[in-house]
């Protein structure tokens, strides 16, 4: 596999207040490598891929998306916002446009593609994920699933090269959850690198190159799927593993 | 014991107008007790306000002595609707407002239509070339004579006031809203010191201000209009209830849809016009209109500065000698017309939120 750096994060910390939620992050993703995030509620790893596209602010260290490094300056910020896409826990489609101007809202705006253009390729997209024929419907007339879905096409709808799902399906309801995960595996073998934090541990094992376990704002444990599953080392994992499997 | 539960209907007491009465207007000794005495005060007060209004009224004559004074004497209306609707606007000039009324009306009405094509171009014209119109039109130039603002009045007047203090106003407010809420100190103290003096003071008092207390300031010789003072009086007293209604809005939306803006890219600017007040302005439309429906009645305070809106006017032609003692028929219309007025912004909102609702 080609290893083209992609992200790195260099001693990044960030504090809440008080509160330490990343404590001394260090990491490279490649071109193409799926990282699976796990770890206890609070233990920073939404936070991590927060500060990837910058709706979080790091404190100190580094962090380069590729080849750009995140300061203040809006001008990379945005071009980083334009190669990362995103996928919340909470869909967050807005709710007064259409499926099809949800995700053909930011490649008009931001692309500034044609209008026909962008709607042609958001219906591709939408396509890909199933969901075409809802593309007129309104967010909230759609399933949780549909809407997860119509929230991974706008994402990708700008072609990023990077995507982060931020628990995609933990807001879900079980007969759901399947439906979204197949996309996300559709998306993984097609060769998008990806970051997601879930605790689908399933789809951990089928999609990972790594899978990291984090704990108090640190990375406890970095392991390919078979290692860390068969022999996890930190006692904190392995609690944790006992937990969830 | 199933078969009988097939068959049972609700008790006959709950059904038809009887068990509505029942349930509405008698439930228990107080309420049909309540029932009764509105019914009794609506006895003594429909019929004579109808008899009044329209059966032993005057419609028909051109003076007092037409009237018989048994009802209401709408003569005294009739004769003086030159003034109450168009104040002391030379009369063969009229036509130049009932031109702009005509503008107004068509494009209002293509607006209602649903689905007809173009409409952003008929809402582009009506605020970006209409007001231009509307300035030559109704004062004058391009050949046409120039009429003082000290002539214009009446209902005309109030429409100019109220018109042109709620469009400006509504984008100023929205502006004042998002400068609150900046994280940049300087634009949100600045912004919350504005909406807050023009908050605090009382309309009467800004028009004052900006009446007799603005020319004293400004250097010899330089003379705004008054009626444009009293006009930037007005729209920034109103921007500043709306942007607090605004900044309501905005507090409401959900921290997801300004994330994921973010993510997708767009810029401040956009993800506000695109994202966040399509959204946030819909779930305040009712406490818009409501601003709005106090601004267009405010404006009759303009009296005080020595313009005569609507219901000055009306006043104003009561303390004629040839129609002293009529005042009750003036007010009567004023309220009338002020009430259609308020009543068709009123309408038109509830119409807005139901075409806006998305279901969520």
């Amino acid at each position: 596999m080609s290893s083209e750096l992609m992200i790195e994060m260099k001693n990044v910390h960030k504090w809440f207040g008080e509160l330490h939620v990343l404590n001394d992050i260090n990491l490279e993703i490649n071109k193409g490598e799926k990282i699976v995030i796990c770890g206890p509620s609070g233990s920073g790893k939404s936070t991590l891929i927060r500060c990837i596209n910058r709706l979080e602010e790091h404190q100190r260290g580094n962090i380069i998306v590729e080849g750009t490094e995140l300061t203040n300056d809006s001008r990379s910020i945005e071009r980083i916002r334009g190669e990362v896409g995103m996928v919340f826990q909470q869909f967050n489609l807005f709710p007064h446009l259409s499926i099809l101007d949800n995700c053909s809202l930011a490649p008009i705006w931001v692309r500034k593609l044609p209008k026909a253009e962008a709607k042609e390729k958001a219906m591709e997209y939408l396509k890909r994920v199933q969901i075409d024929d809802q593309a007129h419907k309104y967010p909230a007339q759609l399933s949780g699933g549909q809407q997860q879905r119509a929230a991974i096409a706008r994402a990708l709808c700008m072609e990023p090269r990077i995507m982060l799902f931020d628990e995609p399906t933990s807001a879900l309801d079980p007969e759901m959850i399947k439906e979204v995960l197949d996309v996300m595996v559709g998306l993984a073998q097609g060769g998008m690198t990806m970051i997601v934090v879930t605790h689908e541990m399933g789809f951990a094992k089928e999609v990972a190159d790594s899978i990291i376990f984090m704990d108090e704002g640190q990375i406890v444990e970095a392991k390919n799927p078979k290692d860390f599953f068969d022999n996890p080392e930190s006692e904190r994992t392995k609690t944790f593993l006992s937990q969830i499997l | 014991m199933s078969a009988a539960n097939k068959e049972m209907g609700p008790p006959v007491i709950e059904l038809g107008a009887m068990g509505w009465l029942r349930k509405n207007l008698f439930s228990n000794w107080y309420n049909s007790l309540l029932t009764i005495f509105g019914l009794y005060l609506l006895y003594n007060l429909i019929p004579p306000l109808v008899n009044w209004i329209f059966l032993d009224a005057n419609f028909v004559g051109s003076t007092r002595d037409d009237c018989t004074n048994e009802g209401a004497c709408w003569i005294f209306i009739q004769q003086n609707i030159k003034l109450i609707f168009y104040g002391l606007y030379p009369t063969e000039e009229l036509w130049r407002i009932n031109f702009v009324y005509l503008i107004l009306l068509i494009s209002g009405v293509y607006l209602l239509i649903p689905n007809l094509k173009h409409k952003g171009w008929v809402g582009a014209f009506l605020l970006i070339i209409f007001p231009i119109i509307c300035v030559i039109m109704l004062s004058g130039g391009l050949g046409l004579e120039a009429v003082e603002t000290r002539l214009w009045g009446g209902l005309f007047l109030t429409l100019v006031i109220a018109g042109v203090g709620i469009v400006l106003s509504l984008p100023i407010g929205v502006m004042l809203a998002l400068g609150r809420r900046s994280k940049l100190p300087v634009v949100s103290i600045l912004c919350t010191i504005f909406i807050e003096i023009w908050r605090g003071v009382p309309l009467i008092t800004v028009l004052f201000m900006a009446s007799n207390m603005f020319p004293l300031f400004m250097p010899e010789g330089v003379n705004f209009d008054k009626l444009i003072r009293a006009l930037i009086g007005v729209m920034f007293f109103s921007a500043a209830y709306l942007a607090e209604v605004v900044r309501g809005g905005l507090q409401a939306m959900p921290k997801g849809q300004y994330e994921a803006s973010q993510a997708v890219g767009l810029t401040y600017w956009r993800m506000m016009a695109l994202v966040i007040l399509p959204q946030s302005l819909k779930m305040v439309i009712p406490a818009i209109i409501g601003s709005f429906i106090a601004i267009f009645k405010d404006t009759t305070l303009v009296l005080v500065i020595g313009l005569f809106d609507f219901l000055g006017i009306i006043q104003f032609v009561g303390t004629n000698p040839d129609w002293l003692g009529f005042s009750h028929e003036g007010y009567v219309f004023a309220a009338a017309v002020f009430w259609v007025f308020c009543y068709a912004m009123s309408w038109y909102s509830q119409r807005l939120e139901k075409k806006l609702d998305t279901g969520r």
